[in-house]
């Protein structure tokens, strides 16, 4: 390790400071946006000169966030469920086995990975209503699966890479099938980085916004990025940028409980140990 | 417990590259087998073949008299230890010594009874709730080993079990290893690069290079009886002298001949050299086979001294005798030597080996 000297130190502060700054502001902002008074929201202080709830209120006083949330919340899970299950698989396979096709097929989701999803709106919107699926769960949770599943096979077969192969070869040999030995051996050494997988899948749906305002039309499958849009003033002049601060606010806590609630599960250098390193 | 039988065992690679080519060994119950040779010589791929974990191409492999080609590993019943030791990260000392009984489905009271014998045996009982990042290398060696041992395989198959440890922990395991396949009888196969730890641990060592099996033998056998140039050079350290001499009869008594050096031959090994007069064929002498000393002119030779290695207990020379440069061992450390020395050095002719320049086999 070199030595910190305490001009370093200074200068390794204000970079930091900087970044953090430049990160934070925005998210404050919108903090203190949600708090102020409709007549106070234009005057640009950073602190609310007088605390308001009303934003928070009027956001639940219908039905329609609360049930953007549920919304969110249902199709975000069931599209990480699906596909970190699937791209655990497929990652495994990929890291493992030497099969026919198998460039070809990480060739293949990476060009879906790739593929700039604007264009693919419209073909989507006319498929899923002649096969009936827009405007319902399905509707977005296939398109997330779709466009998750390179992200998530990336991440997770870089993770089975990590995973030393002996470890299944000794499994092997202390008489574990394939599957006793997936399961006892390699599932959870694979944990971190299918919790990983599994956050960065779940931000990717959650945030998502323009399947979400082009599959939808109705609160039967909206979900809370799509819903801001079409939060309304009291009157026709009235800016509903407090409501859309106090929602923002509200969509961000589950990210925040999700990425906490797996974070400790992530604990580096569990494979450490294994082998000689 | 059982004999393993590889009968014109074959390993080739999709790609054409033949890694073993048809092996046969016979390995008798409770024996102590080593496999020995340089890297890529096929030695690893012929134990993952009797494991299972490699399929072979051709012939067939027999453990306790039953075709094992087509099992899977986990049913042919032999243990296996690996080189980097492979113990499960994530679970504990007795976790991981246990994991083979817990698959095979005993019960709880016994498996307990035997990961702590096991545990007894290897001086692990202190360590046997911690995980393996805690343990030092000596350690996780032994709970590699103790997996192995819990479960009384019918074999115990070793991948360079030791390349990882230490020289002294290496000496140290390399005892116990012995004493611990004494003790349990069962039939071992260990692949080792170290010529050491397979004339030191075997009952036969079998040599092998390119996928080829160079000569199977007890290890004083294949140390007197090298059965070619590489057997010879592979086995014994420090290696082997060669040298390219002439052999020219003289009278009734043959000669080896090079530039600078005349050897006389003993009347036993000349016999099996009378066919090769005024040919060329490689001479082997090991290095601690030369002596210092004025040994009768016949079978000496005068050499000078080049770089000269003191390891306390004995001293290595590199010395120069004509064109050819040699190492001889186990000089007395008293000896005042210097480099640049010339000095008479005395081989034992009876110890002498011959070889085929062409074909690289001994000549016998």
């Amino acid at each position: 390790m070199a030595v910190i000297t305490p001009g370093k130190r200074f200068q390794w502060t204000v970079i930091d400071v900087v970044v953090v700054v430049y990160a934070l502001v925005p998210v404050l902002w919108t903090l203190s946006l949600s708090f102020k008074s409709k007549a106070t929201i234009g005057d640009g202080n950073l602190l609310p000169s007088e605390w308001s709830f009303q934003s928070y209120l009027d956001i639940f006083q219908t039905n329609d966030f609360l049930l953007a949330l549920v919304n969110s919340i249902g199709i975000s899970l069931i599209a990480t469920a699906i596909a970190v299950v699937l791209g655990t698989m497929a990652a495994y396979a990929i890291a493992r086995l030497d099969f026919p096709g198998k460039s070809v097929l990480v060739g293949f989701s990476l060009l879906v990975a790739m593929f700039p999803q604007v264009s693919l709106v419209s073909p989507l919107f006319s498929i899923e209503r002649s096969v009936g699926i827009f405007d319902t769960w399905p509707g977005l949770i296939l398109p997330y699966i779709t466009f998750a599943l390179p992200l998530a096979i990336y991440t997770l077969s870089a993770f089975f890479r990590e995973i030393p192969w002996e470890l299944e070869k000794a499994a092997k040999m202390d008489g574990a099938t394939p599957a006793q030995a997936f399961r006892r051996v390699i599932a959870p050494l694979a944990a971190p980085g299918v919790f990983t997988t599994a956050i960065l899948v779940f931000i990717f749906c959650w945030n998502d916004f323009l399947f979400a305002i082009s599959l939808t039309a109705t609160t039967r499958s909206r979900t809370v990025p799509a819903a801001l849009q079409f939060f309304t003033g009291a009157s026709q002049f009235e800016d509903p940028t407090g409501q859309i601060c106090a929602a923002a606010v509200v969509i961000t806590i589950p990210i925040v409980l999700f990425v906490l609630f797996f974070q400790r599960r992530i604990v580096a250098g569990l494979t450490s140990g294994a082998v000689k390193g | 417990m059982a004999e393993i039988v590889l009968d014109k065992v074959t390993k080739r690679y999709p790609d054409g590259a033949l890694a073993v080519s048809e092996v046969n060994i016979e390995i008798a119950d409770g024996e102590f087998v080593i496999l020995v040779g340089p890297s890529g010589c096929g030695k690893s791929t012929t134990l993952n073949m009797i494991a299972g974990l490699e399929d072979i191409t051709g012939g067939e492999l027999r453990i306790g008299g039953q075709r094992m080609n087509e099992r899977a590993p986990k049913d042919r019943d032999i243990a296996m230890v690996f080189q980097s030791y492979a113990l499960y990260p994530h679970m504990t000392v007795r976790e991981n010594m246990a994991f083979p009984l817990r698959l095979a489905k005993v019960d709880s009271a016994t498996v307990r009874a035997k990961v702590e014998e096991a545990a007894q045996i290897l001086d692990l009982t202190p360590h046997l709730d911690r995980k393996p990042a805690n343990l030092s290398g000596g350690q996780r060696q032994r709970v590699a080993m103790g997996r192995a041992i819990v479960r009384s395989p019918k074999a115990f198959l070793m991948d360079e079990p030791l390349s990882n440890l230490d020289a002294k922990l290496r000496g140290q395991m390399r005892t116990s290893v012995s004493r611990l396949q004494k003790q349990m009888g069962t039939t071992t196969v260990y692949v080792t690069h170290d010529q050491t730890e397979a004339m030191t641990l075997g009952d036969r060592v079998v040599v092998l290079r390119g996928g080829l099996v160079q000569q199977v033998g007890a290890p004083q056998f294949l140390y007197d009886h090298p059965a070619n140039l590489f057997v010879a050079g592979f086995i014994g350290a420090p290696s082997m002298n060669f040298l390219a001499v002439t052999i020219r009869a003289e009278g009734a008594t043959l000669l080896a001949e090079a530039p600078g050096l005349r050897l006389g031959l003993p009347p036993a090994i000349g016999q099996t050299l009378a066919g090769r007069r005024d040919q060329r064929v490689t001479l082997g002498v090991r290095p601690e086979h030369l002596s210092l000393g004025n040994g009768a002119l016949q079978c000496s030779f005068e050499a000078n001294v080049e770089v000269l290695e003191q390891l306390g207990s004995e001293i290595v020379l590199e010395v120069r005798a004509g064109d050819a440069s040699l190492t001889v061992a186990r000089i007395d450390p008293q000896a005042r030597l210097v480099a640049g020395d010339r000095l008479r050095l005395c081989v034992q002719p009876e110890r002498l080996h011959f070889f085929d320049p062409s074909t690289e086999q001994a000549i016998r």
